[in-house]
């Protein structure tokens, strides 16, 4: 059990360092000369983050070397930029409709998802879409969410309508 | 070509900044408020770094302008449900026109 355990601080730490460098890299992009002080100065803070990180981040560090969740991560990104665009002109005709036509209101949603990093991404989205903003979560899988144009109060056609865009695909990433 | 596609979005998403701040001071509450700023000044800007990241291509501006897009899209609704969840506790209430308080009906 106990070293199971040190070996998921490990991949933890892991994670956190692959994801700190590829950020490094990108900031200092070109790689053309190739300039390696900069390169092991980013690795030695990436290695800092690990160790000093691992424990908040994910925990399932494994998930991030599964192809067909980068796959569905980059559908994923298409199917957020639409509903963002829609949030986006929906956003812009009622501010400009001389009437400032809202019918706003506090729902209760349910979700399915299980992991932490799935839920915070969900909530995101819904932020991010269609005249919802998500306003707290509850521990037994609830979200409170902040509706501009409330058209249903009942949580099971709520859910359908605010959550059901994106939980399949997110459970698809994260589970 | 390339320069001329990344001016359209630049301009594109300047349009959506404008219509979030039209939106601030036309929405009645603060909840609606956020939703009006959070949504349109998060493409507005996104799309700005992107019309940099068309215009400059593979390119040390370019990738900064990508990692920006990458902090802003997580980071926007995550201050937005930070800053809703801090009103509604520090009791500022919805507007009169509101149909449904699911928050104060559970007791949370």
């Amino acid at each position: 059990m106990d070293e199971q355990r040190s070996g998921s601080k490990i991949s933890r730490g892991a994670f956190v360092f692959g994801v700190t460098l590829a950020v490094w890299l990108l900031f200092t992009w070109p790689f053309a000369p190739i300039e390696w002080p900069m390169i092991i100065a980013g690795a030695l803070v990436a290695i800092l983050s690990g160790v000093l990180l691992g424990e908040m981040t994910t925990r399932h560090p494994g998930r991030g070397l599964n192809p067909v969740r980068y796959f569905w991560g980059a559908c994923y990104i298409f199917v957020l930029a639409w509903w963002v665009a829609m949030a986006n002109l929906d956003v812009a005709f009622r501010v400009l409709h001389p009437d400032v036509p809202i019918n706003p209101g506090i729902v209760k949603v349910k979700t399915d998802l299980k992991s932490e990093s799935a839920k915070t991404a969900l909530a995101n989205s819904i932020t991010l879409t269609p005249g919802t903003m998500t306003v707290d979560l509850s521990d037994d899988g609830h979200l409170y969410v902040h509706w501009i144009n409330v058209s249903s109060t009942d949580v099971e056609e709520a859910t359908h309508q605010v959550v059901g865009r994106f939980e399949p695909i997110l459970r698809r990433i994260f589970e | 070509m390339s320069e001329l596609a990344g001016k359209a979005i630049i301009i594109v998403g300047t349009l959506f900044n404008l219509f979030g701040c039209i939106g601030l001071i036309r929405l009645p509450d603060v909840y609606n408020r956020l939703q009006g700023a959070t949504k349109c000044v998060t493409l507005g800007t996104c799309s700005i770094l992107l019309g940099v990241l068309i215009s400059s291509g593979v390119s040390p501006t370019g990738m900064k302008a990508l990692a920006a897009i990458i902090f802003i899209a997580i980071t926007a609704p995550t201050a937005a449900h930070a800053l809703s969840r801090g009103a509604y506790r520090a009791g500022v209430p919805l507007w009169e026109g509101s149909v449904v308080d699911k928050y104060e009906e559970e007791g949370q």
